[in-house]
């Protein structure tokens, strides 16, 4: 059920990411890897908070590559692409591996306004599409490795920033694809005599606030995503794909660059899920090394962030 | 300036095709919404001569003469259609529509959805104890029934062979008056669905609704609200269609209930009530293992779940007695403690551990768990996209659909009586390494309930339709792998589920070859 937040939110494996203000400057290659540690004992049927003994705690691995490269000093794109490997530690059911989604990102800083204050207004659009890379298993929620869903989403995305002090708010709408399963018929509400399941669009906004300096970002992190649609699983029933599946979560993250190795960016960061349907009550945990390089001047950039 | 206008229109694109994509995500491509009205080729007009399943014969219920078409009554009911025909409303033609599909086919589909609704085990009570369903309160949690593969099995058949009973007698009466449809009385009457010469009275649509209706007070009691709507919604349809007065259609529904009460009495003593054993029982059946010198099964889940339906053998067959069921027996599964029982359990581990995504697929096609409309939904389901193509009459649609499902009911019998007599481990208790690619069942392992549903509803449907060469045995084999694929059954467990479900679908042969319908 965590499968959620690969699928609504797709891993953030990446030091730059789609839903923060950071753009590399024009040249500018940031490739890296990432690990993501999700994992949950008690998760929402519908509204009915449980734990389940057949499944024990829930933990889902992903081994991500990724990176970004600055087109213009306004226009990144970026791309990740993860291994995800799930496990249960009671009950018989195996958990699944595989190669799961491909994210490709754009983000574009549209305007940016300087106060004579010091403080600085920026304004970001963000388009982001995923594809599935393999025909991994969709219906085998919560050990499925991911949705199967091809998505294309569209974020817009206020930063401010005094100081070394901002704040950054996004929102998102995301198309979410209907999905082929292994079966020919399924119930949901209804009984439904197809392999076609009809996937509920998705939402999310996200705030962020905190420090950012030269070599340094450390924010905390509020986020809630919800499906616009799908159902309840039914009391002791077995999750699906298009149940409606929503998730409030906090957490921080950071990003460290190094001063001694120029170009060398480490990230990190949790998050936990307060409140949710459908999901299970998560704890995320992510930590990724990073390394920059201008492509045009051989220079390895001090950092990722622009100079202001 | 010029990238910037560039961008905003690939931001727009991509919004637009967001809106595009969205409005067509609804369209999942059911079939069942694509069914074409029924036109049968050919109408059985004998077919009050078959040979029903429960009743003595087919006037065992009497229907009264209608009134000739000549009379006022009859013109009133006529007018009845006209007013409904002069201002159909979209939502109305849809309906009718629907309904033309045929009568068992979508009462069939209904059944299937209620299996899919109710098929899910109870959640623990606080002490760890399980309920169970209550007939007498079938609202109050756990609602009533849990419709797991034997209950689905055993439901499917008495609505497919009440219906079938019903038709017979439904078919006797429309020779004996005659009584031409509305749209053939009365040429200002339109035929909003295919014209037919069959007698309309009484309607055959009616007596499939009353019969189901009937039993699923028995079956389904906390879904009647919605069964009664579905009923409503039908009736209305053939009404408008121009193919049933108001009289055809009370005709039929009295007809049907009557038949289906014959069998609501049966299945209210066919003895399936007290399938759920008690708590002696349960130990009884560890005890008599454990004194052969095996392995007796235990559930695998936490809390440990009673077994399903461990006296579900007891249960009154459909195409022969009890007695039967005790010959069908298979012989003992490899003994726990013996070199071929390792060797099995090994092959397990190996696919357990090595999923290919075809063998996936295999498993969860198959898998037909908790929340679905079980194996014999699945059949009845693989059947009823075959018998579309037939354009059978409905009186031989209900026929094809009562030999199929008196054959998996009963296959569901004979397989569990095997596996509470041997009442021997799931792999995953051999050897806890294994883990399962698909829910695990909390029962005994040997011999397979898949396989023995799926050998059975094979060996009818490939009897009704031999031109369709291998087809449903080969699926029949591949419902049986799934299981050992998915690493919740032995190979034994399959190859012998194959052989009785096979011998169960002979005697539903049998019964085809001599029931006057050939």
């Amino acid at each position: 059920m965590i499968m959620l937040l690969y699928c609504i939110s797709s891993p953030r494996a990446n030091a730059q990411t789609d839903m923060d203000a950071i753009t590399l400057k024009k040249n500018v290659l940031c490739v890296g890897g990432m690990y993501v540690n999700d994992s949950w004992t008690e998760y929402w049927e519908g509204t009915f908070k449980r734990n389940n003994r057949n499944l024990g705690k829930v933990t889902t691995q992903m081994f991500g590559i990724a990176g970004a490269y600055g087109i213009t000093d306004k226009l990144n794109v970026m791309f990740s692409a993860p291994y995800v490997k799930t496990k249960a530690t009671a009950g018989t059911l195996s958990g699944f591996d595989g190669i799961q989604d491909l994210a490709l990102m754009a983000k574009y800083r549209a305007a940016e306004k300087k106060f004579t204050n010091g403080s600085r207004l920026s304004v970001f659009a963000v388009g982001r599409i995923s594809v599935p890379l393999t025909n991994y298993v969709a219906d085998y929620l919560p050990l499925s490795i991911g949705m199967h869903s091809k998505t294309a989403s569209i974020r817009g995305l206020v930063d401010y920033q005094v100081s070394k002090f901002f704040v950054s708010a996004s929102a998102a709408y995301t198309y979410r694809s209907n999905v082929d399963i292994d079966r020919e018929s399924y119930y949901t509400t209804e009984i439904h005599n197809t392999n076609e399941v009809e996937m509920p669009d998705a939402s999310d906004y996200n705030i962020r606030a905190g420090y950012r300096s030269k070599y340094l970002i450390a924010e905390a992190i509020f986020s809630d995503m919800y499906t616009l649609g799908g159902f309840d699983i039914r009391k002791n029933d077995m999750p699906f794909p298009s149940n409606k599946m929503n998730a409030r979560r906090i957490g921080g993250a950071f990003k460290y660059t190094m001063k001694k190795v120029r170009g060398l960016e480490i990230v990190g960061g949790a998050m936990y899920t307060l409140h949710g349907r459908n999901v299970g009550q998560a704890t995320t945990l992510n930590a990724g090394v990073f390394y920059l390089m201008d492509l045009k001047s051989g220079n390895r950039p001090r950092n990722s962030q622009q100079q202001n | 300036m010029k990238k910037n206008t560039t961008f905003k229109t690939a931001i727009l694109l991509v919004l637009a095709g967001l809106v595009f994509w969205s409005c067509n995500k609804s369209d999942i491509g059911d079939r069942s919404l694509a069914y074409k009205p029924l036109e049968p080729e050919n109408q059985d007009l004998n077919a009050g001569t078959w040979k029903p399943v429960l009743l003595a014969s087919a006037d065992e219920f009497e229907v009264a003469a209608p009134a000739a078409t000549n009379t006022p009554g009859y013109t009133a009911e006529l007018n009845e259609i006209k007013g409904f025909q002069g201002s159909l409303s979209d939502k109305d033609k849809s309906s009718i529509k629907y309904w033309s599909a045929g009568a068992v086919l979508r009462w069939n589909e209904i059944l299937r959805e209620l299996v899919a609704l109710r098929n899910i085990p109870p959640y623990q009570k606080e002490d760890d104890t399980y309920p169970a369903p209550s007939p007498t309160n079938p609202f109050a949690y756990p609602t009533f029934p849990f419709a797991n593969p034997p209950y689905a099995g055993r439901a499917y058949a008495y609505v497919s062979a009440a219906t079938y009973d019903a038709l017979v007698a439904a078919w006797h009466y429309k020779q004996l008056y005659n009584r031409a449809a509305p749209y053939n009385v009365d040429s200002s009457v339109q035929a909003l669905v295919p014209k037919s010469s069959l007698p309309s009275y009484p309607s055959e649509d009616a007596v499939v609704a009353g019969a189901t209706i009937e039993l699923l007070k028995l079956l389904f009691p906390a879904d009647l609200a919605y069964v009664q709507e579905k009923a409503d919604e039908h009736m209305r349809a053939r009404i408008m269609s121009g193919a049933n007065t108001r009289s055809d259609i009370e005709a039929g529904l009295a007809l049907g209930k009557m038949v289906a009460a014959k069998f609501v009495a049966r299945g209210r003593t066919d003895r399936a009530g007290q399938a759920g054993g008690n708590p002696e029982i349960w130990k009884a059946l560890e005890d008599n293992t454990m004194a052969k010198g095996e392995v007796c099964w235990f559930s695998l889940e936490t809390p440990r779940r009673p077994p399903m339906l461990p006296l579900f053998n007891k249960v009154k067959p459909f195409l022969f007695d009890s007695l039967t069921v005790i010959n069908m027996r298979p012989p003992p599964p490899p003994s726990t403690s013996s070199e071929q029982f390792k060797k099995e359990t090994e092959e397990v581990l190996y696919y357990s551990s090595h999923p290919t995504r075809e063998r996936v697929k295999i498993v969860h096609f198959w898998a037909d768990g908790a929340g679905t409309y079980t194996p014999a939904g699945h059949w009845d389901h693989i059947a009823a996209s075959e018998f579309v193509k037939e354009n059978y009459s409905e009186v031989r649609w209900a026929r094809n659909m009562a030999l199929l499902n008196m054959a998996l009911c009963d296959a569901g019998i004979v397989c569990w009586d095997a596996k509470y007599f041997y009442f021997n481990p799931r792999p995953s208790q051999s050897n806890p390494d294994i883990k399962t690619l698909t829910g695990l069942p909390n029962f005994p392992a040997y011999t397979s309930g898949h396989s023995t549903f799926s050998a059975a509803a094979a060996t009818v449907l490939t009897h009704l339709l031999p031109d369709r060469g291998t087809k449903f045995d080969d699926m029949a084999t591949e419902a049986a792998l799934s299981r050992l694929y998915g690493a919740i059954h032995y190979r034994s467990d399959s190859e012998a589920g194959l052989v009785s479900g096979k011998a169960v679908g002979e005697y539903a042969v049998q019964r085809a070859l001599t029931d006057g319908a050939n």
